[in-house]
């Protein structure tokens, strides 16, 4: 067993920090404030090559491995979870199209989407469908060599501000993937969903109405749009894990830092057995996620199925970041409910992530059917 | 024993039920997203008597006791709990104080029209560097002639904007401590008391919360509240009537997040059928059912403790820990219920998943209630905890 990082790995982790801190950390609180994160965040993160991060560099992608993408979006998680959200979906869009796409797709969209002249957007939840995206409605119909796309798809990160979408919709073979251009004729982008929290990302729902899309932009085979979309989970469960963890690491720094200032009955809070309680256990929390992320990050670099491992990441990162935010505003007192404090905004952040990417109930789903599989049992949602 | 409602109670229950239902919760999203309190919804319960209802009738209250102020909250912490944290601050606190240890000259002065609901009250403890630790408040009262001037700072004051009559607490002498040295004040707005920061809030936005400035504040000697010098029990005692309420207030936001989340699974489908049938969805609901129960009967047995003038400090306590945290983790697994729905703000569980994270926080922090309890349990068995 050796779990260092290797040297290229520990640099990334340390520029990503770096950057972080001087240039998202600082704007999170105007980002929340806003509703908006703002474009040339977008521009500076491009040029540092963040949005190609895991793409080859055939597609001018920076060609990280995933250990080091984990880094990036620890990193960028720690720094502002909803600018790393706006992130996270862009990547996932991408590494669908890396991993299903043709070679003119992928030469038409990645390269673009690297440079950051492309934001991606992942269209698979529909008003009736969510954790059970086999019921979507939205119907692809062939039209010679077309098809039309009709339906609506809801709570999409970054609709409205995508240039690449991949979205999922009902063909006569079943359900299929689609790169969608975002100036695609019978398009449209609905209202701006309120949030609890991550604010600063654009999530809207998209109104397809007989839009035109070419065969050639199926991505994937033709009725395999849910494997599409499955595989895809796995990059996605794992990067979330990884915003989980940076914000999870956020709210203990905060929650750290108050208490070794704040004093009452004449000694530091820190010094009270119930704040070191509260700050032991997000610790744990943090280290142990840390460590499902590097496992499941690990097999990836392997080229193993990392599967299962991105999954218990994700569901308990969900978990981790929201119990650490929840106990390190109670270390804040009154403070923590004021908003000029960053931790409320953490804990409305963090509530976010039981339920985007897949709730936690049909990770516990995910999870247990591998655990019964091994005894022979079969487990549906 | 008998745990059924008076006949009374149940008549009283059924209007307040009404007015939250027709007048608090059509107005809860706007107070929120303005984060202004909605004084058209106060005065409206203040016509009906809301704003006195724990009071007996000669002071201008309802008469309704405790059992009908912990029915008060119970059903504005439903509905609304800015709503429930303005007039709980109001009632609960401010007012409290005076019908607790005013003397009756003073509560025809002052209790009647907050009873009534001419005037509204605050209740200003907290200072920057004494949250928890109450005791080391540094708000000075000096004696001049026939008033006491008073300098300092009080912050986090629910109401501070809009109070008309504030009690606070200053050290009359510091060589005493808390015990002796701290005396408790009936102030009025007019006497000078100045507004400061006017804070904004991760929740309970429909309520006000703001810094209180004095500056050569001259109250009345006539104003002190309790015996000069005993000021932090007249406060103590009244925080303990104000966790048990506050307890009632969760128990209506918990039960609130339970109905919000069977209505939802019982017509939400994922994979053919409603999410009802999941076991998931099922056990969360039942766990939510369980605790609601167990502080329904907590919070009305320590009511009637109040009213049987037993000692309930310890309950009291156990109401607040354990109602703030029932109403987090109900409207926790509510939220987690409504999937994104639940994080939208075009639904109410969003709002009510900001507003209950105070409870845990404020009227004592849910580790000092933990202090409380184990230091009346200690006690029993002598030995003294400190904080
Ligand atoms: C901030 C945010 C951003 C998002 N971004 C995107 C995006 O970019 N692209 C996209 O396609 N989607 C996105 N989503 C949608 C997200 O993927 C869905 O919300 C999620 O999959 C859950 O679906 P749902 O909300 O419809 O809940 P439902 O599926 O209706 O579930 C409701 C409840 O029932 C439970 N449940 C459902 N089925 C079962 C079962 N079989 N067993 C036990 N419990 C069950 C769920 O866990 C949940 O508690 C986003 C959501 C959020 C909150
Ligand atoms: C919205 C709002 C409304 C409010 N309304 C009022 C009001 O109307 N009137 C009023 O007087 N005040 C009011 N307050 C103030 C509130 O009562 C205090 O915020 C609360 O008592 C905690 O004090 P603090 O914020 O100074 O936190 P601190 O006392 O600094 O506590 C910080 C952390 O340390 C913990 N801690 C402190 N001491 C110990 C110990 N000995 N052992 C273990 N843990 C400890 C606390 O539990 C907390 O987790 C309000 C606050 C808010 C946010």
């Amino acid at each position: 067993m050796d779990f260092t990082l290797n040297e290229e790995q520990q640099m990334f982790g340390q520029m990503f920090g770096d950057f972080m801190a001087k240039e998202v950390a600082p704007r999170a609180e105007a980002i929340d404030a806003e509703g908006e994160t703002p474009s040339e965040l977008l521009e500076q993160a491009a040029m540092q090559g963040f949005l190609g991060a895991i793409l080859p560099e055939d597609y001018m992608g920076a060609a990280l491995d995933m250990t080091s993408y984990t880094l990036l979006a620890e990193a960028w998680g720690r720094a502002d979870l909803s600018s790393a959200t706006v992130f996270h979906a862009h990547m996932m869009t991408a590494m669908a199209i890396l991993a299903h796409g043709t070679e003119d797709q992928k030469a038409t969209y990645l390269e673009a989407m690297a440079m950051g002249e492309k934001l991606g957007a992942f269209a698979l939840t529909e008003p009736a469908a969510g954790s059970d995206p086999a019921g979507m409605l939205t119907e692809a119909k062939p039209d010679g060599s077309d098809y039309l796309l009709n339906g609506v798809k809801s709570w999409v990160t970054n609709a409205g501000r995508a240039g690449t979408y991949v979205v999922f919709a009902r063909a006569p073979e079943g359900v299929t993937g689609f790169i969608v251009d975002a100036d695609t004729p019978g398009l449209k982008v609905g209202g701006r969903e309120k949030t609890l929290g991550l604010r600063g990302a654009e999530i809207r729902a998209l109104y397809l109405d007989h839009a035109r899309v070419p065969a050639a932009n199926v991505l994937g085979k033709v009725g395999h749009g849910l494997r599409v979309a499955l595989s895809t989970m796995d990059f996605a469960h794992l990067s979330l894990a990884a915003l989980t963890l940076g914000g999870a690491e956020q709210a203990l720094d905060l929650g750290v830092q108050f208490a070794s200032e704040r004093k009452q009955f004449g000694v530091l809070i820190a010094k009270k057995q119930a704040i070191q309680n509260y700050l032991a256990d997000a610790k744990l929390k943090i280290e142990a996620l840390r460590h499902l992320i590097e496992h499941a990050s690990w097999l990836a670099v392997q080229g193993k199925p990392y599967s299962f491992e991105a999954t218990m990441a994700k569901l308990y990162g969900g978990q981790a970041i929201y119990e650490t935010a929840n106990t390190m505003i109670q270390v804040h007192g009154g403070y923590g409910y004021i908003v000029d404090y960053p931790i409320s905004r953490l804990y409305r952040d963090a509530r976010a992530m039981s339920i985007i990417g897949g709730s936690a109930e049909i990770q516990r789903v995910l999870v247990a059917r591998h655990v019964l599989a091994e005894a022979g049992i079969e487990v549906k949602p | 024993m008998d745990f059924t409602f008076p006949r009374e109670m149940e008549k009283f229950r059924k209007l307040v039920r009404e007015f939250g239902e027709e007048v608090v919760r059509p107005a809860a999203k706007a107070a929120d997203e303005k984060h202004e309190v909605d004084m058209d919804v106060i005065r409206q319960a203040a016509a009906i008597g809301l704003l006195g209802v724990p009071f007996p009738q000669k002071y201008g209250g309802v008469g309704a006791g405790e059992t009908g102020y912990c029915i008060l909250m119970e059903e504005l912490g439903k509905v609304c709990t800015s709503t429930a944290t303005t007039i709980g601050a109001h009632i609960g606190i401010g007012a409290m104080s005076i019908y607790l240890d005013g003397t009756e000259a003073q509560k025809q002065k002052y209790l009647v029209p907050l009873a009534r609901g001419e005037k509204l009250g605050a209740f200003a403890l907290t200072e920057p560097n004494a949250g928890s630790d109450a005791a080391s408040i540094k708000t000075k009262a000096v004696r001049d002639g026939d008033a006491y001037l008073l300098n300092g700072s009080k912050i986090y004051i629910t109401n501070g904007p809009l109070a008309d009559v504030i009690s606070v607490l200053a050290v009359t002498d510091p060589t005493l401590g808390a015990h002796g040295g701290v005396t408790a004040f009936i102030g009025e707005k007019q006497f000078g008391i100045q507004v400061g920061t006017v804070e904004k809030k991760m929740g309970i936005r429909g309520s006000a919360t703001s810094e209180l400035i004095f500056e050569d504040v001259r109250i009345p000697a006539e104003n002190v509240l309790g015996p000069v010098g005993l000021g932090f029990i007249t406060f103590m005692k009244t925080l303990d009537t104000g966790r048990l309420t506050l307890g009632a207030a969760t128990l209506g936001g918990a039960e609130e997040a339970l109905r919000i989340a069977i209505d939802y699974a019982r017509v939400r489908e994922a994979f053919g059928k409603p999410i009802a049938h999941k076991q998931s969805i099922q056990f969360m609901i039942a766990d939510m059912a369980a605790e609601v129960e167990a502080l329904r009967s907590l919070v009305y047995r320590t009511a009637w403790m109040v009213e049987q003038g037993m000692p309930y400090t310890k309950e009291a306590g156990m109401c607040k820990l354990l109602g703030s945290q029932t109403a987090s983790r109900n409207i926790h697994r509510a939220l987690q219920i409504l999937g994104a729905l639940g994080y939208s703000r075009d639904f109410p569980v969003e709002r009510m998943f900001r507003d209950a994270r105070i409870a845990e926080i404020f009227e004592g922090t849910n580790e000092i209630q933990r202090i409380v309890i184990a230091s009346q349990l200690f006690k029993e068995v002598g030995i003294r905890i400190r904080p």
